[in-house]
């Protein structure tokens, strides 16, 4: 469905004399099929949101492609057909509403600017279909204005407006990461609705509870490069990379108390160690890591699930 | 030890008081982690606020605040410049993006301190010891904050909000900006700082239960301003009495759990007005238990041993 081939964004900051080149995604490729989700982890600077980014054309790759049913996407000129097919959700759900709108005036614009074919009277109905799939109550939503309403509640306005324009594609970038723990749940809920309509979801998170909850499929970025991919029942249970390992044991659970780290997480000096071209990247954190570890290709390690480390 | 009892702070409002703090009683005991949990909204914050810095609208009803026995004035922020920093001292959530970001961090601590008298000489040594405890090296002092990831910055804070070795330390949201593994090593920080009495007593505020499964010795439940749940860490997860405080570990997705397997459950419904909450029981609205028993206000008492409830139906189950 979506396609990701070699996707590469390297983006320079300073002026002339101090020019600094950061390659913030570095050659990732993953596909997401019709129906599937796609959770694409790391930490901060790893290059996450910036895919989401390139996925929803707001920024140029340096190199390689995203292909939406074999076309590449920024080969598309019409934005409107684009964007009618792909959209995305973000962090902050205030930032994404017109505030002095109320809710129906944003449904009846998706229906002007996209869906012109349907008649009105459909069209309401069709509203009060997808609010009751992502868990709201028509009259209680519609009628308000955005600062009426609740952080989850307006995410799911954002998935059920998807829903309504029957997008092929969504990226959701960390939608989750502001709510509370209860409407969290619901969020998710709704975007696994979408899922059932047969859309391909970038589910991009830190928190890999989540990820595993609702996604099928995983990659785990560090430092814009893939270090481990695949199905994510192989990926969380047999973590192969020393990266997904220490992520996997950071994650505070509540069945199973956090072990002191023997080597720190960040450990600074070392990180500011001048990293030599064509050495493995996470070298300096890494528990298993010697002065040979060049830089590892991704490979097959098992049925769907792909590492990139040496020592493997 | 750090006495709350029978505090009530109200935010100032238009349409009449916001009752964010409505009657909040609970201690936190020497060298302990007291977590406290719950939905925006509930309270949380203002708590950590009004301990420090209580300006309008906030607003101070009644109630005290009692720091190893000596009534804390917080009802007066000038008279509680002498504790601010010294004696009690809060890190908000927003901290890290607090820090100017056009003077080096030495610089800064150097400001920070001379507003409270201390001569950085004095405290020069403790601040290199410091440094090297969460593992940043000196050379940060001589570093722009933007020079920083999120997690150094934390740690930074921890260590430039605990310089003066306070009694109380109020940490508000601090992980949650952060990714896993910063958020790991920055909350075991805070229980190191803790376990090597740097400070006596912290209140760790959060949404993230798993977190204060991970470090709090105590966790107190809040909902719309009032505490539902105090008790052990322990028994509040495996034995969690509160529906509220039950729904709230079953909304969360552990690690493990797909969709396809088990389907989690959010709370449904959202928390009351506070200008006006509902007489009785607060979660009344969204309980499945609740019956007209509920009308009336339920007191927090102790169930099991050191386990406070605030629900009529918890001798029921």
């Amino acid at each position: 469905m979506i396609k990701a081939k070699d996707l590469t964004k390297v983006f320079n900051s300073g002026l002339l004399l101090s020019k600094n080149i950061i390659t913030a995604v570095d050659e990732v490729n993953f596909e997401i099929g019709r129906g599937e989700i796609l959770a694409l982890v790391g930490e901060s600077g790893s290059g996450k949101s910036t895919i989401g980014k390139m996925m929803l054309k707001l920024l140029k790759p340096s190199g390689g492609q995203i292909l939406l049913e074999d076309k590449d996407i920024f080969s598309i000129s019409n934005n409107k057909e684009f964007y009618s097919r792909v959209q995305g959700i973000f962090q902050d759900p205030y930032s994404s509403f017109n505030p002095i709108f109320k809710v129906n005036r944003i449904f009846k614009l998706v229906r002007q600017s996209f869906k012109k074919e349907i008649s009105i009277s459909e069209w309401n109905d069709r509203v009060e279909e997808v609010l009751k799939k992502v868990g709201l109550n028509a009259g209680d939503v519609l009628n308000k204005y955005i600062h009426q309403l609740s952080g989850g509640q307006l995410q799911r306005l954002l998935i059920a407006r998807a829903l309504l324009m029957d997008v092929e594609v969504l990226v959701a970038d960390e939608i989750t990461s502001m709510l509370d723990a209860s409407t969290r749940v619901d969020v998710l809920e709704a975007l696994l609705s979408l899922k059932e309509i047969g859309a391909s979801i970038l589910f991009v998170t830190h928190d890999l509870s989540q990820a595993y909850y609702i996604s099928d499929k995983i990659v785990v970025l560090y430092k814009g490069s893939v270090v481990e991919s695949g199905s994510i029942e192989k990926v969380f249970s047999n973590p192969m990379h020393p990266y997904t390992r220490m992520l996997l044991d950071s994650i505070p659970q509540l069945d199973r108390k956090w072990e002191e780290d023997r080597i720190s997480v960040e450990d600074f000096d070392k990180s500011r160690a001048a990293w030599k071209e064509g050495l493995c990247k996470y070298i300096d954190r890494c528990s298993l890591a010697d002065v040979n570890c060049m830089r590892p290709k991704l490979k097959l390690v098992e049925e769907d699930h792909y590492v990139a480390c040496v020592k493997i | 030890m750090v006495e709350i009892k029978g505090l009530k702070i109200y935010y100032k409002t238009l349409r009449g008081d916001a009752k964010a703090l409505d009657d909040v009683t609970f201690t936190i005991n020497d060298r302990e982690i007291l977590g406290i949990a719950g939905e925006s909204g509930c309270g949380k914050s203002t708590l950590g606020n009004s301990l420090i810095l209580l300006k309008p609208p906030m607003k101070y009803v009644s109630g005290e605040v009692r720091l190893n026995g000596e009534r804390l004035p917080i009802d007066n922020t000038v008279e509680m410049r002498k504790y601010r920093y010294k004696k009690i001292y809060l890190i908000p959530q927003y901290a890290m993006d607090a820090l100017n970001p056009t003077r080096k961090i030495g610089g800064i601590i150097k400001d920070l301190v001379g507003q409270h008298r201390v001569k950085y000489e004095e405290i020069e040594g403790r601040l290199h010891e410091r440094l090297r405890m969460v593992k940043l090296p000196k050379d940060i002092l001589n570093m722009y904050p933007f020079e920083l990831s999120g997690g150094m910055k934390q740690r930074l804070v921890l260590v430039i909000s605990t310089l003066l070795n306070p009694d109380l330390l109020i940490a508000d949201e601090v992980t949650s900006a952060l990714d896993v593994s910063s958020q790991k090593a920055v909350s075991l920080m805070f229980k190191e700082f803790r376990d090597r009495e740097i400070v006596n007593s912290i209140i760790f505020i959060t949404h993230d239960i798993a977190v204060l499964y991970q470090i709090a010795d105590r966790i107190v439940i809040m909902y719309a301003g009032k505490v539902v749940e105090i008790g052990p860490t322990e028994e509040i997860m495996a034995n969690p009495l509160h529906p509220y405080t039950k729904a709230l570990i079953k909304s969360l997705p552990n690690a493990g759990i797909r969709h396809t397997k088990e389907k989690l459950e959010g709370i449904p419904g959202h928390p009351p007005n506070l200008i006006n909450p509902p007489a009785g029981c607060r979660f009344r609205d969204r309980c499945p238990l609740a019956d007209e028993n509920c009308l009336e206000e339920p007191p927090l008492a102790e169930i099991n041993k050191g386990q406070y409830v605030a629900c009529w139906k918890v001798k029921d189950l």
